[in-house]
């Protein structure tokens, strides 16, 4: 029997993976694929104070392994979320998280305000690394003060776990990450999509609407691998590793490289069953290698 | 799902009809107008599935009718007899077969795909259904045997090489008083200007749009239109098919 239960601050996964925000809507769309029970978590889509539109299209480029996408947190917001998606939701047995953005710090502060009369919500994941939108998103996450003043605003806001997610478009990831873990965050995840860019050359013209957008796949694994490595070796909050895991031996590698538990995105538009193979990948490998429990994986990369 | 190529009929230079076989199973209900996410064997630059309308689709086989635009395509073009595809289907909403009296269903290149399968639906609901299919060249017309076996067809090739010579738009057909309903698929370009005519006409009008997508399941929200009631939505959920009075153009 191997024990593929992890925690992240006080909130237990029943097995390490979890599908990304902003590449699994709200679950229900993919309810027809998989057994949505058999998730450690999802993560919903960006929400907002209020509304929003998000940027125009085109939205999305496909590139060399991955794609460039510039939607722009278009959401309903938290009210609609509150009223129209959560109760649809909220029984589903796995962990439901929801990733909150803003514009503000208010805007955050509200946003945890209003989720935390929701029982179900079992952890918020604060996104201060959006790097499609103009105001607020990336921009709270590329310095140590913005980071941490978001942070601790939400801290006082939210008593149940917060992960913080992170943007890999900085100098140095590490510093990020202990200016979370210092402000009250639970737990770290990364990363976030790398900024990019795609010009059709014909057309001589942009790919996306907003000339830059985000680039995710696993053509940023390798740099997503060695962020995570670098992080879990300078904070003690746990980290959630993210960025172009394409199948559970990617998922393997991010654990190895010290993550408690991962985040599935851009692969679930390829393989809609993509994370449920993945936990029975983790299962079988721990199995092959008589581990016990997922913890032992964890930064288990011998070196 | 897993499907395996029977056949792989080579249509022109650069289109292919993919015959499909669910390799387990029954094929689910389809609608016509509804279109399928096939990912892309072998291919070192792509990296995504490709959306691709259902040409034709009954319990136990699939067509795909694919122009080679890219490399993603192109792979597809070339998938040999036998090999095995993976395919997420049924997706998005489907023309309106619900029509009554006489119905024109404009298609322009590829785009004439869907059509045929919604023609044939009408067709045997009683409607009066004439295609109007455009192309640039004769060569690019596909499947007029089978068009011509399901209704009246009217063709229009931009060289002349057949049928009315110019553009869907100038075709003398779209001037008949009896249409009551025009469903479209087709460039852009095309489209706007069918909208532009039903509009001025008063005719009941729907369009497949094809805007880029990602995942085709509503969760990636990239394929967003901007819509009068709504603002952006996702094509493939709420599409690809919409009435043009949605639409902000």
């Amino acid at each position: 029997m191997v024990d593929l239960s992890v925690k992240i601050g006080s909130l237990t996964l029943k097995n390490p993976v979890m599908t990304a925000s902003g590449t699994f809507g709200y679950g229900e769309e993919f309810a027809d694929f998989i057994d949505l029970s058999r998730l450690g978590g999802i993560i919903v889509k960006g929400t907002t104070l209020n509304p929003r539109q998000g940027n125009p299209y085109p939205r999305m480029a496909e590139t060399p392994s991955g794609m460039l996408n510039a939607v722009g947190l278009q959401n309903k917001g938290v009210e609609y979320f509150a009223s129209n998606i959560y109760p649809r939701i909220k029984d589903l047995d796995t962990r439901v998280i929801v990733n909150v953005s803003g514009a503000s710090i208010d805007d955050y502060v509200g946003v945890c305000e209003r989720l935390q009369g929701l029982d179900k919500v079992a952890a918020i994941e604060v996104n201060i690394s959006c790097p499609n939108v103009k105001q607020g998103g990336m921009s709270f996450g590329t310095t140590c003060d913005g980071c941490e003043s978001v942070v601790s605003a939400v801290r006082k806001a939210w008593d149940r776990t917060m992960i913080v997610k992170l943007t890999p478009n900085v100098t140095d990831i590490t510093e990020i990450a202990r200016a979370a873990e210092a402000a009250g965050a639970d737990a770290v995840s990364l990363t976030n999509t790398f900024l990019g860019m795609a010009i059709d050359v014909e057309r001589q013209r942009p790919c996306l609407s907003t000339i830059t957008g985000g680039l995710s796949g696993a053509c940023i694994r390798p740099i997503a691998v060695r962020m995570v490595w670098q992080v879990a070796n300078a904070v003690k909050v746990p980290v959630v590793g993210l960025g172009g895991i394409m199948n559970g031996r990617d998922a393997v590698e991010f654990m190895l490289a010290g993550a408690t538990a991962v985040q599935i995105g851009t692969a679930n538009f390829i393989d809609p069953q993509v994370t449920v193979k993945a936990v029975e990948y983790i299962e079988d490998y721990m199995k092959r290698h008589g581990i016990t429990s997922c913890a032992e994986l964890t930064g288990a990369m011998k070196v | 799902m897993d499907f395996i190529v029977k056949a792989n009929l080579k249509r022109g230079d650069n289109y292919s009809l993919l015959k499909l076989a669910p390799v387990k199973g029954n094929m689910p209900q389809v609608k016509p107008g509804q279109f399928v996410q096939v990912e892309v064997p072998n291919s070192k630059s792509t990296y995504l599935r490709r959306p691709i309308s259902i040409n034709y689709a009954d319990s136990h086989e699939l067509w795909l009718l694919v122009r080679r635009a890219g490399a993603g395509t192109a792979s597809l073009c070339n998938a040999p007899e036998s090999s095995v595809l993976s395919v997420v289907l049924p997706l998005g909403n489907g023309f309106t077969t619900d029509v009554k009296g006489t119905a024109l269903l404009i298609g322009g290149g590829v785009g004439t795909a869907p059509l045929l399968m919604l023609g044939s639906r009408l067709a045997a609901h009683g409607v009066d259904v004439h295609f109007l299919l455009g192309a640039r060249s004769m060569g690019d017309l596909l499947q007029l045997d089978l068009f011509r076996q399901t209704a009246e067809v009217h063709v229009a090739t931009e060289d002349g090489s057949l049928g009315h010579k110019g553009l869907v738009t100038t075709h003398p057909v779209l001037r008949n008083e009896n249409i009551t309903h025009i469903a479209c698929c087709g460039p852009m370009p095309m489209m706007k200007a069918v909208a532009a005519i039903a509009r001025e006409r008063g005719i009941n009008c729907e369009v497949s749009l094809e805007n880029m997508m990602a995942c085709g399941l509503g969760a990636c929200l990239c394929c967003v239109e901007d819509t009068k009631d709504e603002g952006n939505v996702c094509v493939c959920t709420e599409g690809p098919v919409f009435n043009i009075n949605r639409l902000k153009w």
